[in-house]
């Protein structure tokens, strides 16, 4: 009787289960506007102010950092920081607890806010940013650093906000190398120029009395090669940024092009030519052994590692035209990757691993594109006069290159001007520099 | 012996018999009653585009002036102290409020009532004008008196259809609505899964009680922060498109639903 009962039972709890399916919606589609986001200046008390007027001058450093934060948020496309003068909750009491529907009144999605102090001779920044809709705390952070570094807290913060709201590394707190020019197109002065990556901080880095070309980051910390011109040869040099110190690399015969660092800094890559022909070459920097990696008759060059050291993309015009090739690091397995029609060349790959960007020349046209690694997917970015060598953020969001203009026979109406682009080819900037500049490269992130 | 073999080989006919009535597939069938679905899509389609457009402007424009009203006056309370107390703006959030609930309920009830108002609109005209129309369209008063029928038809369905769905068109309303308020983060790697499950709990208007991420385990595992953000992002868009909208009728059938938030078309498309 009673396993009768157990059955029974046990047949009405099975009924129940399949009584009451849930009902499931798939949404399979979103907006692409960018995110709302309040950035509230940060609040100061102040005994904290008065002294750190004292060391920057008279800087309210609180609101200096929410602007620098805004200013990186706006440049990404996928935010949209809010008008400070909307804002209801004042900065003090919005860092202890915001008052969520003040600011959902202002349509805000996210909040940032912040107190600054100063401690001895420290400056401690310290930032929350909030989900308004949620109501909740996403994260909180506190730095400690000399208050000269306050820009780079600014940078700092944005890295760890974007982090949180995209789910990608962000690139803010890096440094751009540029070659800054001066004076007419045929008497230009080339010097090495580094700056913040929002064009703050600018330092130069040479003289100006030799020609310089083609500076590129390691990966891995902040040395920088480049190619220069002594006494008519071209000579590979290593800079280290912090002490200055400039070492030379080797000097190489014939036309020699775009040094750049493998993915764990030992060794640079690069092209010269070798009794007329133009080959890779690799060098290690601790035995200054060099390798050749191709050896072709024809003219190969911009090499560039994947992320992982094992591949390698360049250009090469075996096949008539100048086209991107990719093949093993130790110059086996030769493919060619692009296919369309046009010119392409200075292939880079993307620290993400997944994309290459390139250079094409098409009827007299440049464009700046990118393609998967196995030349599918090509994407032309943007389209103009003249433009050249891209070069990737750190986290592969976002390429920097340089424009020239059409100038006259005298050389006048010339300039050059770095730009950046994001990958959907909708967000391209001016990046502003202090003169002409060209030939940009994106550091890797300063704090990891 | 024969006892227990007899009620052994009942109960087991009476298992596959059960089996057979609560898998899907022989759930599902029935539900597959297409002409009526796709009337309803057409009609919703053509009343709430056209004539409530102009309606809703005018309301959201008047809610814009309300909250730049409200921002510009708080922005400098300390000059206008005396006038403007911090209690002022309370009533007026109210007044927002109030706003708010009517322009949700208008869309749902309005296209219920345009939709039996299409029948009845008819034999208006079939019935005001002299008789000789009403003669000569008879076949009209008819085919009227049909769609009445087959509205009778639809409702009475509607209740064996609705134990397990949502209309396609009360599915769109709600797509639609979530479509505009997920802002799809950017920075996800598209060669991952990224799909994302939330339970919902609703309240008879479309207000939310309770949500729920039916892949949280995931959201804390190494190397699946992104999934984190995007889960995030799906729960700021259906707080953001609060209330929700949904049918006028049912709620028994929507009280609980699942909303599956796939990232996947629009990164890698």
């Amino acid at each position: 009787m009673k396993k009768k009962i157990v059955i029974i039972i046990s047949f009405f709890i099975f009924f129940s289960f399949n009584s009451h399916a849930l009902i499931e919606v798939d949404i399979t589609r979103g907006n692409l506007n960018p995110l709302p986001v309040a950035v509230s200046p940060l609040f100061i008390d102040s005994t904290s102010e008065n002294k750190i007027s004292k060391e920057l001058g008279n800087l309210n450093i609180g609101l200096e950092i929410s602007t620098i934060i805004e200013n990186n948020l706006k440049k990404t496309g996928l935010f949209n920081p809010l008008n400070q003068d909307a804002f209801i909750q004042k900065p003090d009491i919005a860092h202890l607890k915001p008052r969520f529907e003040d600011w959902q009144l202002i349509k805000a999605q996210a909040l940032i806010t912040g107190k600054v102090e100063m401690l001895e001779n420290n400056l401690r920044v310290e930032f929350r940013l909030w989900d308004i809709l949620a109501g909740r705390e996403m994260l909180a952070l506190a730095f400690t650093t000399v208050p000269n570094n306050y820009r780079r807290v600014g940078h700092i913060i944005t890295d760890k906000v974007y982090q949180r709201l995209t789910g990608e590394q962000g690139y803010f707190d890096t440094r751009i190398i540029y070659v800054a020019e001066e004076g007419p197109k045929t008497q230009r002065i080339k010097k090495l120029a580094i700056m913040d990556q929002d064009g703050a901080n600018t330092k130069y880095l040479t003289l100006g009395n030799e020609l310089v070309l083609t500076p590129r980051f390691n990966p891995t910390n902040q040395m920088v090669t480049y190619l220069s011109y002594f006494r008519n040869l071209p000579r590979v040099y290593l800079l280290d940024i912090e002490t200055g110190v400039q070492e030379v690399v080797g000097t190489f015969p014939g036309m020699t092009f775009a040094p750049r660092f493998s993915p764990d800094g030992k060794k640079i890559i690069m092209s010269f030519a070798k009794d007329g022909n133009s080959d890779i070459y690799t060098m290690n920097l601790e035995s200054r052994e060099v390798e050749q990696i191709t050896d072709h008759p024809s003219i190969d060059t911009s090499p560039s590692y994947s992320p992982n050291g094992k591949l390698i993309t360049f250009n090469s015009d075996r096949s008539g035209y100048q086209q991107i090739y990719v093949m093993r690091s130790d110059g086996s397995n030769v493919k060619r990757i692009s296919f369309g029609t046009g010119i392409y060349g200075t292939p880079v790959w993307s620290p993400r691993g997944d994309l290459i960007a390139f250079t094409k020349l098409h009827k007299g046209k440049f464009y700046i594109g990118v393609m998967r690694i196995d030349g599918k997917g090509e994407r032309l970015l943007t389209e103009n006069y003249y433009q050249e060598a891209p070069s990737w953020s750190p986290n592969g969001r976002v390429l920097i290159f340089y424009r020239e203009t059409k100038s006259g026979d005298q050389g006048e109406g010339f300039s050059a001007t770095l730009w950046s682009i994001d990958l959907t080819g909708y967000n391209e900037r001016k990046v502003e520099t202090l003169t002409d500049a060209s030939d940009p490269s994106w550091s890797s992130l300063l704090t990891k | 012996m024969t006892k227990s073999i007899f009620i052994s080989t009942f109960f087991h006919i009476f298992m596959i018999i059960l089996t057979a009535l609560s898998l899907p597939f022989m759930r599902r069938a029935p539900l597959d009653l297409p002409p009526i679905v796709s009337v309803e899509l057409i009609q919703i389609g053509d009343k709430t585009n056209l004539p409530f457009a102009p309606k809703a402007k005018k309301i959201l424009e008047k809610i814009k002036k309300e909250q730049e009203r409200i921002v510009s006056e708080q922005a400098p309370p300390k000059l206008v102290k005396k006038e403007k107390p911090d209690a002022v703006p309370l009533p007026k959030e109210k007044i927002k409020k109030k706003e708010k609930i009517k322009k949700n309920k208008q869309n749902p009830e309005k296209i219920e009532t345009e939709i039996r108002q299409v029948s009845e609109f008819e034999k208006k005209e079939i019935f005001d004008p002299n008789q000789i129309a009403a003669l000569i369209d008879k076949s009209k008063e008819e085919s009227a008196e049909e769609i009445k029928k087959n509205n009778k038809l639809t409702q009475s369905q509607d209740k064996s259809i609705v134990s397990s769905g949502l209309t396609l068109s009360e599915e769109d309303a709600l797509k639609a609505q979530i479509f505009g308020c997920w802002s799809v983060p950017l920075g996800l790697p598209y060669n991952q899964d990224l799909l994302v499950r939330i339970k919902l709990e609703l309240n008879p208007d479309g207000s939310i009680v309770n949500t729920e991420i039916l892949d949280h385990a995931r959201m804390n595992k190494p190397g699946q922060s992104f999934y984190k953000v995007l889960a995030e992002s799906a729960l700021r868009a259906v707080k953001l498109c609060q209330p929700l909208r949904v049918p006028a009728t049912g709620f028994e059938r929507w009280k609980d639903l699942q909303l599956n938030f796939d990232a996947n078309e629009m990164l890698k498309g």
